[in-house]
């Protein structure tokens, strides 16, 4: 169309402007945090709330800024992958390759968990295999890029990488080994039943433009819908990191505790918040001694299983099998968590 | 025409429904608005991400909340 072709310059010039702002104000931060400090506020220095304030005065656009560009790009990444044609790459597989593609997939496909049981029917239906589906199932809550973001801007991209890496390799074990225990028969019957049409989805043509649009549609649903749990989660942190002792945390939360990644998975399992507002809290755990394995079982345990998620799953899913998936997730997690102690 | 929203039960379901309400207003045209919750309907219709908008059984859109120029386009 004339008008899109007219709007593409416009477009580009400001895609150009606000990637100048944004990298003007992320090399920035650091300065602009401390003048609000301690110019701005006039704390005294090394006080328990300067440390707090700077805390949160910095890392809170950090993390936003963060959020907004890997949002947007993920966004856009997105555009190329519908539910339906991951189906498509994932029917018939086989287990084990049909896994790792699953769990693969899972990051990139645009996913909500209030179409979870939706997905999980017109997966099984047609001939996705039930392990296959629950690798799917894991993995895109679980490796999400808020996630990410949040653990690369607040820990650095080892830590991002590794909780990256382990999830999917949990996402992957855990639906090889649902699917390897054959237990389809506790899927609720009806599902069977559910002659799911193979719909092709929508928006089969997409132009570049489209593209940065469903970035930037993702920009504003999913930042808009994030970032009070981010400022929230970045005020806990901050108190903490004010606050509390060092070392306050090492005796509970600290390697030599093994009762410590046990429980902090069955207080994780329960709890639901999403990734924005448990990974600030996690980093401020870290800074007062505890331990990367015990805190990143509780952060997993936290994001791939929650109790609403199990709620909506008991829809096409029997108690046993339901039981299956939390105890087989919750193991792989438990284990991470032990390894990442032993050998970090 | 039959336009049915697809979802069970959530904000943006209910967001999408009212964009097409909107729309249906703008334009005074009368409509079969139908909304299926049950998931096993969902499924049936070959939707699997939600909220969902299908115009006289055909599924014009999955997984978001429509923009008002997409759904006039449809209706016209």
């Amino acid at each position: 169309m004339s008008v899109n072709r007219r709007r593409t310059p416009w477009m580009l010039a400001g895609g150009l402007a606000a990637a100048g702002v944004w990298v003007l104000a992320y090399r920035n931060l650091a300065d602009m945090a401390r003048w609000v400090t301690y110019r701005l506020a006039g704390l005294e220095p090394a006080s328990h709330a300067a440390s707090a304030v700077e805390f949160f005065v910095y890392e809170a656009p950090k993390v936003l800024l963060l959020l907004l560009l890997v949002v947007f790009a993920v966004g856009i990444v997105r555009s190329f992958f519908t539910p339906e044609r991951t189906r498509l790459v994932l029917a018939g597989r086989r287990e084990s390759a049909g896994n790792v593609l699953a769990a693969l997939l899972g990051t990139v496909t645009p996913f909500c968990s209030c179409s979870a049981v939706p997905l999980f029917i017109g997966f099984v239906t047609t001939g996705v295999p039930l392990g296959v589906t629950f690798s799917f199932l894991i993995s895109a809550p679980m490796v999400n890029e808020v996630a990410v973001v949040l653990l690369f801007g607040l820990l650095g991209w080892k830590v991002a990488a590794l909780y990256m890496s382990t999830g999917l390799i949990i996402a992957i074990a855990s639906g090889w080994t649902i699917g390897r225990l054959g237990l389809e028969r506790h899927v609720e019957p009806w599902v069977y039943q559910v002659a799911a049409a193979a719909g092709e989805g929508s928006d089969a043509r997409f132009s570049w433009e489209d593209r940065v649009r469903a970035g930037s549609d993702a920009v504003r649903e999913i930042v808009g819908k994030v970032w009070p749990w981010v400022l929230a989660g970045i005020a806990v942190g901050a108190g903490i990191h004010g606050y509390v002792p060092e070392q306050f945390l090492a005796g509970i939360m600290g390697k030599g505790a093994w009762w410590a990644v046990p429980l902090a998975v069955a207080m994780g399992i329960p709890m639901y918040s999403n990734a924005a507002g448990i990974v600030p809290v996690v980093q401020a755990l870290l800074g007062k001694g505890a331990a990367l394995g015990t805190v990143l079982a509780f952060m997993m345990a936290v994001i791939a299983l929650s109790l609403p998620e199990i709620i909506i799953l008991r829809k096409v899913l029997r108690p046993t099998l339901i039981a299956a998936f939390v105890g087989i997730v919750g193991t792989g997690i438990l284990i991470v968590g032990y390894l990442f102690n032993a050998v970090l | 025409m039959v336009i049915t929203v697809y979802g069970p039960g959530c904000a943006r379901c209910y967001e999408t429904e009212r964009v097409v309400r909107n729309v249906l207003a703008e334009l005074q045209r009368d409509a079969d608005l139908q909304k299926v919750s049950d998931y096993q309907a969902i499924a049936a219709a070959g939707v699997m991400a939600t909220p969902a908008v299908a115009i006289d059984g055909v599924v014009k859109l999955c997984g978001r909340i429509p923009k008002k120029d997409e759904v006039r386009a449809w209706l016209t």
